[in-house]
């Protein structure tokens, strides 16, 4: 009723808070839980980054808390010891060998897919293609992982079987402990994952093309490259541009539950990415401080990259990320 | 189609060809991606002496439900898909209350502080406190280790289900809305009895992605869950993949005529048991897929 009367009220200040506050009372206290979240599991996080500027030690106060006033401030002493320690440029080396052969090989596969897709013209076998590999997205990288070790197992594994007939069995491949191989490992379960559920948002951008368009242009005696060419990529070109900003902007992310699955004694020297170098050296060994610096490094990093990225397919005409 | 007057083209041959190779490069794809289930699902029915002699098969000459018997029998598998049940069923309805509830005021045009708001959200996609301090506050401040909040607290909100909720949210003719305060309805009111029964589509799609994330997750799991009776899932079919020669050495089952323990069997039968609930969910997914992939749809 309040509502009701404050319409006819004239507004001295329409930015007024209270005012706002007091008209959609509702909205506001729906928002508080959210908010709440958002400061203590995403911004007292960002706090915690103090930690790279410090000697951090849990045991330098009474409680975590307490240790974060009590550890001294070392300036950049930490980043320093991470960029010339032994670690860096294996880390880094290995997590842009895992990015860049995912930027070549698995960012264009979802778009090669949707433009087959796209070309057939039987609707029941393009339905039942398309239901098919949607399915690997949704299941667990645990479940990719126990696949790709029951099927490539050197004892029993059948693909590994397979390989043997074609390779011979001094040559067949034994993706699991050859350290060469993680990487198109790594990359190939990737790509037999999201392959098909990546091509979702490229043809949902095909199906607002107008069929005219095909119809003109078969009229004027275009081929199908032609059509390909002139009609199909233009109307999914700014989808691929968002994708690519995206993909960029996780150039040092390559994901540690795949990686740490994947991991083992025989390969751990092409392994040992970022994420799994945060996790081993912060959370197992507890040296917090590296770890938090190494992280801080990386999240810089992909900020940098997004922004970036966006800018550059904003310069070329292209709407961009935001 | 139903175009009467449609205009065909005749292909050349050679055209003719590049559709054939066409269907055959995807039904390839397809085929690669639904192989694996094929194998894994047909040799948990098999017998372990006939896994070791074919290769490969579809349909095993002997069903054996061995496999399964001993999953069952040593309960494992059992308790993390019910540890996973309930992870994933609390998780989503977290998930959910707190992204609708966050969703609609910044849907609101006349939501005064939206772009803030919204800001305080983008800026979390773009710049993360990363993986030790969340770490360290879960496990040494809020003290949850061993606890399921920690599986639930932490990815509470994820900002892209939470952008394309707002979007829908955004998306609903607003002429109800004011009708509905005309009657005298607060924005509480509104929200519940108005936005939420239109919204039920993208709910119920955000509400899936959720549930899968959930039922997938193994990460979170392995750092903060140590006590053995709370394993989810994924934990323990990790264990019975690869870390396993257990099942090999026990010897309180008794494994019948065939006289082997079927530990690659038993392997085959964790990895279906594990895929089979999301297997289910999957055809109900399905539809609301394109929705959830937008990433247009992240654009204010």
């Amino acid at each position: 009723m309040s509502q009701k009367a404050e319409r006819f009220v004239p507004q001295k200040r329409a930015g007024s808070l209270k005012q706002a506050y007091r008209s959609h009372k509702w909205l506001y206290l729906m928002i508080i839980p959210g908010v709440i979240y958002l400061l203590v599991f995403h911004y007292l996080p960002m706090g915690g980054l103090i930690m790279a500027f410090q000697d951090f030690s849990p045991y330098n106060g009474d409680t975590m808390l307490g240790a974060f006033f009590h550890s001294p401030f070392v300036g950049l002493a930490v980043f320093k010891k991470f960029f010339t320690g032994p670690d860096f440029i294996r880390i880094l080396t290995n997590t842009l060998s895992i990015s860049i052969a995912s930027l070549i090989f698995y960012f264009p596969a979802p778009i090669l897919l949707a433009l087959l897709l796209n070309e057939i013209k039987n609707m029941a076998f393009k339905k039942a293609a398309q239901t098919m590999v949607y399915i690997p997205h949704f299941i667990s990288m645990v479940i990719v992982a126990a696949l790709t070790a029951q099927l490539f197992s050197t004892t029993d594994g059948l693909v590994y079987h397979w390989l043997v007939g074609i390779f011979g069995k001094s040559h067949a491949p034994d993706i699991m402990s050859n350290p060469k191989l993680f990487v198109p490992m790594i990359v190939g379960q990737n790509m037999w994952k999201e392959t098909g559920y990546g091509t979702i948002i490229f043809l949902a951008a095909l199906s607002g093309v107008d069929v005219q368009l095909y119809e003109a242009a078969e009229v004027d005696g275009a081929n199908r490259w032609q059509k390909m060419w002139h009609i199909t990529l233009p109307a999914i070109r700014s989808t691929i541009v968002i994708m690519l900003i995206l993909k960029v902007g996780t150039i040092l992310n390559t994901g540690y539950e795949q990686i740490f699955l994947m991991q083992n004694s025989m390969n751990r020297a092409v392994s040992d990415v970022f994420d799994t170098y945060i996790y081993t050296k912060g959370v197992v060994n507890g040296n917090y401080s590296m770890a938090t610096a190494a992280g801080m490094f990386k999240s810089i990093v992909c900020m940098i990259m997004v922004l970036g990225a966006n800018k550059l397919a904003k310069l070329f005409g292209e709407s961009g990320f935001y | 189609m139903a175009n009467t007057k449609t205009i065909k083209i005749k292909r050349s041959p050679g055209d003719q060809l590049v559709q054939v190779i066409i269907y055959i490069l995807v039904g390839g794809f397809a085929l690669a991606t639904l192989l694996p289930f094929v194998y894994i699902v047909a040799g948990s029915f098999a017998t372990e002496r006939e896994l070791t002699e074919r290769a490969f098969f579809v349909f095993p000459h002997t069903i054996s439900l061995n496999a399964y018997q001993y999953i069952f029998k040593t309960g494992d598998a059992v308790k993390g898909i019910i540890n996973s049940v309930f992870v994933t069923t609390v998780g989503v309805i977290i998930n959910m209350t707190l992204s609708a509830t966050l969703a609609y005021p910044l849907s609101r045009p006349y939501f005064k502080g939206r772009t803030f708001f919204t800001n305080m959200v983008i800026i979390t996609m773009l710049f993360t406190g990363g993986m030790v301090p969340t770490y360290m506050l879960v496990a040494n401040v809020l003290h949850l280790k061993n606890s399921y909040w920690a599986l639930w607290l932490p990815g509470a909100i994820n900002p892209f289900n939470m952008l394309i909720i707002k979007n829908y949210f955004q998306g609903l003719p607003s002429e109800l809305e004011e009708a509905a305060r005309m009657d005298g309805c607060n924005d509480g009111e509104i929200f519940v009895k108005i936005i939420l029964p239109l919204s039920k589509p993208v709910l119920a799609s955000v509400a899936l992605f959720y549930a899968v994330t959930h039922w997938n997750s193994y990460f979170n799991a392995m750092m903060y869950i140590s006590d053995s009776s709370k394993e989810v899932i994924q934990i323990v079919l990790r264990r019975i993949i690869f870390l396993t020669s257990k099942v090999a050495n026990e010897s309180s089952f008794d494994w019948g005529a065939f006289g082997m323990p079927p530990q690659k069997a038993v392997k085959m039968a964790t990895t279906v048991v594990a895929t089979i609930p999301i297997l289910c969910i999957y055809p109900f997914v399905q539809k609301y897929f394109t929705q959830g992939v937008m990433v247009g749809s992240v654009k204010g």
